[in-house]
């Protein structure tokens, strides 16, 4: 193996003349090769935004025939001095928030439980992924009905079982509802990213820290940690990304609603194009959605591109 | 003495593993029980565990009740078709990223990337609009289209991160034993590729299969996938719980086997091998 690379830069250099047009000729069709994505992909990030800029600026209602007239920044002012936009940014940090904090926080333990020596771990690790691959509708139809309906769900059932009231989930706690479906969601991708992580953490660091006899929690805190901190980060980052979106699951139970309790960016927007049909206002909400969106995609290319070096 | 302490420890931590892996994966056991009940029994307080009427009605009903192999044809070409193309654009991209790499190629890459961030409700409304316009509204081919450019970047790095560790030396053996670059291709690489090939196709198909927001937006009845479907039962007339149950098995079955063969794949295709 080691003579077989050896030989290879001689052989490279003995025909280098051949090699250079051969090198041009290949960098040529890898170029031809790239275009097509490239092309899609740069269409599809710019003809959407540009039309969603332009629209912007114009006075746009489908339901009003007089639309079209340019109205400069009004849809920004009116999109972000509405109350409604005020308490869906507030919604969508609530839930972005307490689902990062739950899946982080309960995915921890519970990578570093599937890390042990467990008997059919296997088993195990597919219950625990399960639910990343049931689709939102379903996640959150099922949640809804069979788990949080206050009379017939598992949950009222449960609450009688301790003596206490069932909580009417959607009436009364509408957002915690929606954290909680969302949690249970992408508490998988969490669990699974910090175990993969867990398990490239060298076994002999931590044997040797044990057989130092160093506590279990000061080798989790100074060695553990530390070398979750990087996995951790990405979890956040991807999260955020599409979390800052989530509106499957708001659209199949809550509507938005009770008022305005469970409504997000993603829902608000929504409902301004497709049910007011106010195209103007929708598409300046829409690009305060992107703006947000960048800042956490800024840190999170940031990441990846120095990974790619490494 | 040590034995004594590891046994016990195993037996300790693998009662918390599968309690846990028991609570997260209950509700979805239960959505499957529930399936089985009649609607009497999926309403009843309190509620049976194993001890009820078991029937299979809810899913005869389900077709009869609403077209349900249609949605389901539809997921399947929605997201086969888009897979499938998104492949077919990728494959020659991620090739020659990973094995005629240029200064450019890393911008590229993170550019693509950051298309990927773009949130999807940012370009509703022109997408929206031009699918109006152009007659895509509640086609097939309009959300194959949506589906394959949402995906694309993901398909891209995936198959990048899996061609960058095929040895190069390989191919240059291959070059100077005269194989020629179709030759290469089909005897060298595509043996190589194609592992890497299978968990791209099985995660993206999982990752359109499950897509609820274009699908949501842009599909009513005609070209509805399953997601859209089941987003059906959300009126509270249409709330039978034994065929919501019946209905969403059907839906996730199918891509809940594909998951579970291709989670070693998930972390990398996730996290766009940020975390190996």
């Amino acid at each position: 193996m080691a003579t077989q690379q050896m030989q290879l830069p001689a052989g490279t250099l003995k025909g280098s003349k051949e090699a250079g047009t051969a090198t041009r000729q290949m960098q040529l069709l890898a170029r031809t090769l790239m275009t097509p994505a490239v092309a899609l992909l740069l269409i599809w990030m710019i003809v959407p935004l540009a039309l969603t800029i332009y629209f912007a600026t114009l006075h746009y209602n489908l339901l009003d025939p007089d639309s079209g007239q340019f109205v400069g920044f009004d849809n920004f002012r009116y999109f972000l001095t509405d109350p409604a936009f005020l308490a869906s940014l507030l919604n969508t940090l609530v839930l972005v928030g307490s689902v990062l904090a739950i899946t982080i926080l309960v995915g921890i333990p519970l990578a570093l439980l599937l890390d042990q020596p467990v008997l059919g771990r296997s088993i195990v690790r597919l219950m625990v992924i399960a639910p990343f691959f049931v689709m939102p509708t379903v996640s959150a139809l099922v949640w809804k009905n069979l788990l949080m309906h206050p009379v017939s769900g598992l949950f009222a059932w449960i609450a009688t079982l301790f003596g206490l009231t069932p909580i009417d989930w959607f009436n009364d706690a509408p957002m915690l509802a929606i954290i909680l479906i969302v949690a249970w969601q992408w508490l998988p991708f969490a669990t699974l990213i910090l175990l993969t992580a867990l398990q490239s953490l060298d076994e002999e660091q931590k044997e040797a820290a044990e057989m130092d006899g160093a506590p279990a929690l000061s080798t989790f805190i100074y060695i553990t940690l530390p070398h979750l901190a990087r996995p951790i980060t990405v979890v956040i980052l991807i999260e955020t990304i599409f979390l800052l979106t989530v509106f499957a699951e708001i659209f199949v139970t809550t509507g938005g609603g009770p008022g305005l309790q469970t409504t997000n960016i993603a829902f608000l927007i929504y409902s301004q194009a497709l049910i007011q049909y106010d195209v103007g206002s929708a598409s300046a909400g829409g690009l305060v959605a992107v703006v947000i969106a960048n800042i956490v995609a800024f840190f999170l290319v940031r990441i990846v591109g120095r990974n790619l070096e490494a | 003495m040590a034995r004594a302490v590891t046994t016990q420890r195993k037996l300790v931590s693998t009662a918390g593993a599968w309690l846990a892996g028991f609570l997260i994966f209950f509700p979805i056991l239960w959505m499957v029980l529930t399936s089985f009940k009649t609607e009497l029994d999926a309403f009843a307080v309190p509620p049976s565990f194993l001890f009820f009427h078991w029937t299979t009605e809810n899913y005869a009903t389900v077709q009869e009740r609403s077209d349900y192999f249609l949605h389901a044809f539809n997921s399947i070409v929605i997201a086969g078709g888009s897979t499938l193309i998104a492949m077919a654009i990728a494959i020659p991209a991620a090739w020659s990223m990973a094995f005629s790499p240029t200064k450019r190629t890393k911008d590229i890459l993170l550019w693509m990337l950051s298309t990927k961030m773009m949130p999807p409700v940012g370009v509703l409304v022109p997408i929206y609009l031009i699918y109006r316009n152009f007659g895509l509204l509640d086609t097939r081919v309009g959300l194959i289209i949506i589906l394959c450019l949402g995906n694309l970047p993901i398909v891209v790095w995936m198959l990048f991160t899996y061609f960058k560790e095929i040895p190069k030396d390989i191919l240059e053996a291959a070059r100077m034993d005269g194989a020629t670059i179709s030759k290469e291709l089909v005897y060298v690489l595509t043996p190589m590729a194609v592992p890497g090939l299978a968990s791209t196709l099985l995660l993206n198909l999982i990752l359109a299969w499950n897509e609820a927001f274009w699908t949501l937006n842009l599909s009513t009845l005609n070209a509805a996938p399953l997601t859209v479907f089941i987003a059906s039962y959300s009126s509270p007339e249409g709330l039978f719980w034994a065929k919501l149950s019946a209905a969403s098995t059907l839906a996730i079955a199918p891509i809940l086997v594909l998951g579970w063969f291709s989670q070693r794949q998930l972390v990398r295709g996730l996290t766009f091998g940020a975390v190996k």
